[in-house]
């Protein structure tokens, strides 16, 4: 009885006109104005003449929707190889690290071995400590191996990772244990229940890590700055760097750079959204 | 199962972490090679008005980004979870920046704060204030870059706010209206106590994310600017130690430093949370 009570007077107030929802919206908006405007500013901007981008008042659109500045840059032959090499870097990233996470996982979380628990402590251990202090020893190991300005250089640390490997380890606890003990009845090796029983389970978890890993490895700037100096070797985002001093004052050709640098994940998030917020949202509510 | 990622951790991390701390104790000589010098770098560090430079821009770069950054979240997540349509509309648009490229990002910022053509400028002086060159004064670099990074981890915050916003049970709020009380009052009583483990989480990775900012500063702000001093972040002074002036025993001590740092600032908000954190 209470709860209808309160349901009816909700009710009568939304008879009114909403004021409040009004203020929420507007507040809501405005924060969309602000979050928008520099998106929008690199869009229309790209499909400016050079004139254009400079013009005192601004203009808010070209007058035309050019697309010389997408020409220009698409054809610069380091542009284009940074795109392929980040494409390459990110995919063997992303499935590097996803793979040996999620194998050593299933055996933190089910295997028991002598050592088992000690072992994880000192993955744990690195979740703590900043990446900054293994950077130096990493690209003294990468020159030792021959890897300085290779396409492996890019990827062969991030293969490995604490945090993946303790995302997927709790996944992974989840699972009730007797499914695999009847995969295991059933006539399935370890590999077999790990990969055709467990790991499917698991896929939102998989879906989760291979976002936060991807959106690492294509937007990263230190590391491949650090590894790689030629030109034919770079990513994205340091290659959008010393764009700024080849087209010093040409902000069309700039900002078109970084329209198409944004773009994959940009197109990646508005299908995946669902996935995106998703997995961002349950970090901090089980963090 | 198990080998490929120790062997892989063991080579690019358990390694090199204890390679940092032995080569913070070296010096960097002739041919590359490490040469033991004891105590020397830290003694160095200590009279390296650089080094903290670099730190206390650091300190005010988290200074005014993070509790500035939580209270905007904070806001925008109260309001998302208010009975309205089109949250989700909302929650993809505040979300894009934290999907995009901090580099391609600080391209358009700093054109958008050039004095000459800046986008900002143009809007100030609509509403009769003259700006100026913000990434190039000393005294506007760090807090122009600031909102930068607010802009770009607001969204995200929000998110993260918002899922804790949701676990909170309306009963609760019903319960509190029927007795009388305020939003504020609700909001004080009930929300922030409910909701403190998720702010705990959100505080902890925007102070680190602060403490580690390099992206942003590497791309707006070069060498040549002449704030470039006060814009140096301690992460960016590693940098430059280790690999352009390939001081790698001195880069070592600066990495050492910053690892205890994160280390103390942990340490201090795994205790000081017990004040106001509410776990159920």
């Amino acid at each position: 009885m209470g709860t209808t009570n309160i349901n009816t007077n909700t009710k009568l107030h939304e008879t009114r006109f909403p004021w409040k929802k009004l203020l929420i919206h507007l507040v809501l908006i405005a924060g969309i104005g602000i979050t928008i405007l520099p998106f929008f500013w690199m869009i229309t901007t790209a499909f400016k003449t050079q004139g254009e981008s400079v013009q005192m008042p601004p203009i808010w659109f070209p007058s035309q929707w050019r697309l010389d500045s997408f020409f220009e840059i698409w054809g610069k032959p380091t542009f284009v190889q940074a795109y392929l090499n980040t494409i390459i870097s990110t995919v063997v990233t992303v499935i590097g690290q996803v793979g040996i996470c999620a194998l050593a996982a299933y055996s933190f979380a089910r295997i028991k071995f002598p050592g088992r628990d000690i072992l994880f402590v000192t993955v744990l251990g690195v979740l703590m400590i900043p990446s900054q202090i293994f950077l130096m020893p990493q690209y003294l190991i990468i020159q030792k191996l021959g890897l300085l300005n290779s396409i492996p250089a890019l990827f062969l640390p991030n293969l490995f990772s604490a945090f993946g490997t303790f995302l997927l380890r709790q996944a992974f606890l989840t699972l009730p244990s007797e499914l695999e003990e009847a995969a295991m009845l059933d006539g399935c090796n370890r590999f077999q229940t790990f990969y055709k029983i467990m790991l499917p389970l698991t896929k939102s978890s998989l879906v989760a890590l291979s976002i936060m890993v991807m959106k690492f490895a294509w937007n990263d700037l230190m590391w491949p700055l650090i590894v790689n100096t030629s030109a034919k070797k770079m990513t994205l985002a340091p290659t959008l760097s010393s764009m700024i001093s080849e087209y010093g004052s040409n902000y069309p050709v700039q900002m078109a750079g970084a329209v198409l640098s944004i773009l994959p994940l940009v197109i990646l998030f508005v299908i995946f959204q669902k996935q995106f917020i998703e997995g961002v949202a349950s970090t901090g509510v089980k963090g | 199962m198990i080998a490929p990622l120790m062997i892989g951790l063991t080579v690019f991390y358990f390694y090199p972490f204890f390679q940092s701390i032995y080569m913070s104790f070296t010096e960097t000589g002739a041919f590359n090679r490490s040469v033991w010098n004891g105590i020397d770098n830290y003694i160095r560090l200590l009279s390296d008005k650089t080094f903290f430079q670099s730190l206390g821009n650091t300190f005010f770069y988290v200074v005014i980004t993070v509790p500035v950054g939580i209270l905007l979240s904070m806001i925008l997540a109260v309001l998302l979870n208010s009975k309205i349509k089109a949250t989700s509309f909302y929650r993809t648009i505040y979300f894009l920046p934290s999907v995009t490229m901090a580099a391609a990002i600080s391209l358009v910022w700093k054109w958008i704060y050039n004095g000459d053509y800046g986008l900002l400028n143009v809007m100030l002086e609509a509403i009769g204030i003259s700006g100026k060159s913000w990434l190039t004064n000393p005294k506007t670099v760090m807090i122009s870059i600031g909102i930068v990074g607010i802009w770009c981890s607001c969204g995200y915050n929000t998110i993260i706010l918002l899922a804790g916003l949701q676990g909170v049970s309306r009963s609760y709020y019903e319960a509190a209206a029927i007795d009388g009380a305020g939003a504020f009052y609700q909001f004080r009583k009930i929300t922030f106590p409910l909701l403190s483990p998720t702010i705990f989480f959100v505080m902890v990775t925007s102070l680190i994310n602060g403490l580690k900012t390099f992206d942003m500063v590497y791309m707006m702000v070069p060498t040549t600017n002449p704030a470039y001093k006060q814009a140096q972040t301690v992460v960016m002074y590693f940098y430059r130690n280790a690999f352009d002036y390939s001081d790698k025993g001195y880069a070592s001590t600066i990495a050492v430093i910053i690892f205890l740092l994160i280390m103390l600032i942990t340490i201090f908000q795994m205790k000081w949370q017990k004040h106001w954190v509410i776990y159920d």
